[in-house]
């Protein structure tokens, strides 16, 4: 039985990761989950220097979901390089490192210093809802995410990810002019924006007013963008959305992604992750699927 | 051993106050390494709420296994876990933060409305000379049981109970004096008592609340302003439920 799948020229030796900034950089799930079973972890975003965030409450839970607003904190890359990657490093798993700015400027920095570790893969966040600067402003204009993707592309050692926003007309798109620009891989969907009032306090729930909505509620849009966007381009697909269960995971995989993040599901069952990897050999052994890899995108 | 998430058998569950909920559940695994300022995440049967909901321990019995939970209703899913029985089991992960550390010394401790369980086992495991302030709104709850530990003093915002005031009133009205502040409860307070203890010298821990995600330092929701850079961010932050929830007066800004 086969469970390896290929994203961009990188085996993961099953389709499942995690969604960036639920996880860190694993050390906190370290205790939980042997993280050797995972097919790669992927990071919480970095920037070229340390970001604070957002001021709190920074989260609220929803029905069926949560949303945060963190504000992308993190430790810079210089901490990272030298922290986290040889903490991942002393793992049996790929490392994704998920990558944030505020300028192309600051990606490049990022991207630059990365060059030189040994990582497996970039996910590049141009999605994230809740930081003022960059982030969305990239992912929701279809000639400004080609570019940054080009000019990341350019400087990149290690193969790409664009991390497409759902909070788009049309995310295809935004998936065709990754792929123009020669990007690796996608990953999809970043969080929605959402609001949610506290009526009590009269005020919003998280102080950044808006929040990205995850979890389980946003599932059948995250499958339905998955599914538009691996009949759109030819690129392979990191599909996330409110993955609980492996039978979520096979729905992402069915609809076209060949890896799937689970996210907020790590706050609910720290043991998440292990329990979707053997949840998706179980369905594959009880109905005789032999390699993984038959499964992805046949649904169509 | 480590963190662990378990189902637990609850044991009994009574009101103890309005909407104030007293639960002892079995959880051996988590109690034979807990401390007094930790705290448990409590988790929904309910898939529609998915995040934990973190609890104070209000008493540890290592031989028995069991915690004892203390915890007011403060929305759906608390409301739901106060309706749970011994016919009942719930998940229960932890222990989680890092606890009071117990000092020698002439301490007080004080605790705010739904501060005050904590305090308990804490006054339990201190074995120095030791004053408890307990503050309150408008209903008592729990001060009987802090009796055979320390002289307990009472304040409230009605004046009902102890001192009509805040616990800082109750100090000052009864001239309360000690070398250590352990302190948990509402912003305010704790806000109040760092600045009373800095500028007396009095050492003082406060344990913080923020609302949280993970539990375990992963999601960086639940931070509060530290004064120097801290290691871990590299920025101002630290991670209440991981870092804290105790920090001392002077390590953090409220």
């Amino acid at each position: 039985m086969n469970t390896k799948v290929n994203i961009a020229g990188v085996e993961l030796k099953n389709p499942i990761t995690v969604a960036s900034g639920t996880f860190g950089s694993g050390m906190e799930y370290d205790e939980f989950v042997d993280l050797n079973l995972l097919g790669a972890v992927t990071t919480k975003g970095v920037a070229n220097v340390p970001w604070p965030g957002n001021p709190t409450p920074r989260i609220a839970e929803t029905y069926g979901g949560m949303m945060n607003a963190i504000g992308l904190q993190n430790p810079g890359i210089d901490t990272f390089v030298e922290r986290d990657i040889p903490f991942l490093k002393t793992k049996d798993t790929k490392i994704i490192v998920n990558v944030c700015g505020k300028s192309t400027e600051d990606y490049l920095e990022v991207v630059e210093r990365l060059a030189d570790t040994d990582i497996d893969l970039m996910e590049i966040n141009v999605s994230c809802p809740n930081v003022k600067e960059g982030g969305i402003a990239f992912g929701q204009d279809p000639k400004a995410l080609y570019d940054i993707t080009k000019a990341i592309k350019a400087k990149a050692k290690q193969p790409i990810i664009m991390k497409l926003s759902p909070n788009v007309t049309d995310i295809t798109e935004m998936a065709k002019a990754a792929e123009a620009a020669g990007t690796d891989a996608l990953s999809l969907i970043n969080t929605l924006t959402g609001m949610k009032i506290d009526v009590n306090r009269r005020t919003f729930a998280v102080a950044n007013k808006t929040a990205g909505v995850s979890g389980p509620a946003i599932k059948p849009i995250a499958v339905r963008m998955v599914y538009q966007v691996a009949n759109a381009v030819k690129l392979p697909i990191i599909g996330m959305g409110g993955v609980m269960t492996a039978e979520d995971a096979l729905e992402f995989i069915m609809a076209g992604a060949s890896a799937v993040a689970v996210g907020t599901a790590n706050f609910h069952n720290p043991y998440a992750t292990v329990e979707i990897i053997k949840g998706i050999e179980d369905y594959m052994k009880k109905n005789n699927v032999n390699d993984i890899n038959e499964l992805i995108g046949c649904v169509k | 051993m480590g963190k662990i998430k378990m189902t637990a058998n609850i044991i009994r569950q009574e009101m103890i106050g309005i909407d104030i909920f007293s639960m002892i559940i079995q959880a051996k695994e988590i109690a034979v390494q807990a401390k007094p300022g930790q705290f448990v995440d409590l988790y929904s049967a309910d898939g529609s709420k998915l995040l934990p909901r973190p609890i104070s321990l209000c008493e540890i019995d290592r031989e028995e296994g069991t915690l004892r939970l203390v915890y007011r209703i403060a929305g759906k899913g608390t409301a739901e876990f106060s309706k749970l029985t011994s016919e009942h089991t719930i998940d229960v992960l932890g222990p989680l933060g890092n606890g009071f550390n117990l000092e020698d010394g002439k301490a007080i401790l004080i605790g705010g409305g739904i501060g005050i369980p904590p305090m308990l086992q804490l006054a339990k495991e201190l074995k120095c000379e030791k004053s408890i302030v307990l503050g309150y709104r408008d209903e008592e709850f729990l001060s009987e049981e802090f009796k055979p530990y320390g002289e307990v003093y009472k304040s409230s915002d009605n004046g009902a109970i102890g001192v009509k005031g805040t616990v800082m009133d109750a100090i000052k009205e009864y001239g309360i004096e000690g070398t250590h502040i352990y302190a948990c409860g509402p912003t305010p307070m704790l806000r109040a008592i760092q600045k009373y203890a800095l500028e007396n010298g009095i050492r003082a821990q406060l344990s913080l609340e923020e609302r949280m995600a993970c539990g375990v330092g992963a999601c960086l929701a639940c931070v509060c302003k530290s004064k120097e850079v801290d290691h871990h961010s590299n920025v101002n932050n630290k991670r209440v439920c991981k870092d804290g929830p105790v920090f001392y007066a002077e390590e953090v800004e409220l």
